[in-house]
């Protein structure tokens, strides 16, 4: 049984930034392994070190600097790699999810997983929405928000992290994608032997015309026009001074609301 | 094709708050396009809930019995159906779990393009301008879309509900649900954990979040509410590292809570977590990022290391 897991590797901005255009201006921008997708490489690997799965195999859309981060997906467990990059990718400022999709398609199509492992969302962009729109465009069953999983046979039986402290079970039939929610498990950091051995494991890389997708089909239907930081939506009272200035004005604050002696 | 198709939902035998958003998000739209707005409920007892989603701004309500709880092919099929056969510019969808196990898949079925998460919608001629946040809600977007047909799912509590009563058509929609293309099958539902602490009853919460760093820094957490005679709580990346027991998650997935005072040690404030604590009386932040999207809704913040601000709390109550 062969797992493929979308990793991405998402921006991370500093407390203090400045915007420029539609994009944060880049000495304020970091790279990290998106958080949700940390979770998802976590769960194929413990399905492969129990025995129901055979391999692990990352995709992940990114231009030669995302090497960094797809070696650490390859250090945690991770059999090999596939990197997709393209010139007509480079002049994309949106990635949209149809367009994430076209190429994600065809990877599936290629390596045929029988499950797509991938985060429920990406911690920049957050639509939420490319492990599901992935599935109906290969075929495949899915869910989405999971918390829990157990594999057997032919089933997922999984937990849907619902609103309100709820968790839906339900039966899924593999192949299956399926959107992985934070704290379904815990995920291990990269051992010295693991990031030695990921820097021998595979990471190939391919082009649009490689795996056979137009160049137009990820251009996207969305247009970023804006980015502005949010209007503050109360009048907050900021208390000023040192720790024992302010905590002492908070200390007032409690007494006065009756809530601490 | 300017009609407006807006999506129900409910659990459990009852319409979700999302529900009336959606319509009143389908109702601005249908204002600004000046087409119709429908609405589509599948599964359940489809009558009752009819009646419910006969709300001011809606025309039609279109009901699909098929089904008791949500069944994401279903919805899928249904809704796919329902946009062919009335062919609406906008799908509007709630952005909640359930949303996002369909809406995806309807546009990906019906080739339209996806604006998720939605927190503004206008429209300017044929081009849709939706507003979302980016990383974590430091920043908002703009972002357009010039298509035929749009799906949209909106981020609950974003648009006030609508709770008028209309005077809608009911229809019955007579979906062509093709069993063998479902491929999945709800069993049951689980409450998670209580046990031994009912946050949502407490009148002072000190509540931490990913600012505490290490799980040791929880005794100094734990003496500010010994010292507080408060109740803890948390964020949710605390609970996923396992430091707290799920009953203490505050937010979407965990409880809703509205104490006299919440105050907010190390938490960013995604728009998750503040779903749960938003309602609480006086809000409290402690962060030493004052762009945090906590800070937009707290009502006195301390831009300071929570290291030195929380022993100098206990001091003050020692």
């Amino acid at each position: 049984m062969k797992v493929l897991v979308p990793v991405k590797e998402v921006a991370t901005v500093e407390d203090e930034f400045e915007i420029d255009g539609t994009t944060i201006d880049e000495r304020y921008l970091g790279a990290d392994l998106n958080e949700w997708d940390d979770y998802a490489i976590e769960e194929a690997v413990q399905l492969e070190e129990d025995g129901v799965v055979d391999e692990v195999v990352t995709v992940t859309i990114g231009n030669e600097e995302t090497e960094q981060t797809i070696r650490q997906a390859l250090a945690k467990g991770a059999d090999r790699a596939i990197r997709v990059w393209d010139d007509a990718l480079e002049d994309v400022d949106l990635l949209d999810v149809g367009a994430k999709v076209a190429i994600l398609e065809a990877v599936v199509e290629a390596e045929d997983p029988d499950l797509v492992l991938t985060g429920v969302q990406s911690g920049d962009d957050s639509f939420g929405a490319t492990g599901v729109a992935l599935a109906e465009a290969v075929g495949y069953q899915w869910g989405a928000v999971v918390n829990q999983l157990d594999l057997e046979g032919e089933t997922a039986s999984v937990h849907r992290e619902l609103e309100g402290g709820i968790e839906e079970l339900t039966e899924i039939d593999v192949p299956a994608v399926l959107t992985i929610q934070t704290g379904i498990n815990e995920p291990r950091y990269a051992s010295l032997r693991g990031i030695r051995m990921a820097q021998r494991k595979e990471l190939d890389h391919q082009t649009l015309a490689d795996l056979g997708v137009e160049a137009d089909a990820v251009a996207g239907d969305l247009r970023l026009t804006a980015m502005y930081e949010p209007e503050s939506e109360s009048d907050t009272t900021v208390f000023e001074g040192g720790a024992d200035e302010t905590a002492a004005q908070l200390a007032d604050l409690l007494r006065e609301k009756g809530v601490a002696q | 094709m300017s009609d407006i198709l807006a999506v129900a939902e409910h659990r459990q035998g009852e319409l979700r708050d999302v529900s009336r958003e959606v319509v009143t998000a389908g109702a601005e739209l249908a204002g600004e396009t000046g087409g119709d707005l429908h609405v589509a409920v599948v599964g359940g007892d489809v009558e009752t809930f009819a009646d419910a989603l006969n709300l001011e701004g809606v025309d039609t309500v279109h009901t699909v019995a098929y089904g008791e709880e949500f069944n994401h092919d279903v919805y899928t099929q249904a809704i796919t159906q329902l946009a062919d056969a009335l062919e609406p510019a906008y799908l509007v969808m709630p952005n909640s779990v359930n949303g996002l196990d369909y809406a995806p898949a309807v546009a990906t079925r019906l080739d339209v393009p996806l604006v998720t998460d939605a927190v503004g919608l206008a429209t300017e001629g044929d081009t849709l301008v939706g507003t979302r946040e980016m990383y974590g809600g430091k920043v908002e977007t703009t972002t357009e879309v010039d298509a035929d047909q749009v799906a949209i799912t909106i981020r609950g509590a974003e648009w006030e509900p609508t709770e008028a009563a209309g005077d809608a058509t009911v229809e019955a929609f007579d979906a062509d649900i093709d069993e063998d293309a479902i491929g999945s099958t709800v069993t049951g539902f689980e409450e998670v954990a209580g046990g031994d602490v009912d946050i949502s009853e407490a009148d002072l919460l000190v509540s931490i979040g990913r600012g505490i760093e290490e799980e040791e820094n929880l005794d100094l957490i734990r003496e500010l509410v010994e010292a507080l005679d408060a109740t803890l709580s948390s964020s949710r990346p605390i609970v996923d590292a396992g430091w707290l027991p799920a009953n203490r998650q505050v937010g979407q997935s965990g409880k809703v809570v509205t104490p006299d005072v919440y105050i907010a040690i190390g938490i960013s404030g995604a728009v998750q977590h503040v779903a749960g604590m938003k309602g609480s009386e006086t809000i409290v932040a402690i962060n030493t990022d004052p762009n945090a999207p906590i800070m937009d809704i707290a009502d006195y913040a301390i831009h300071d290391d929570l290291f030195d601000v929380v022993p100098a709390l206990i001091e003050q109550f020692s």
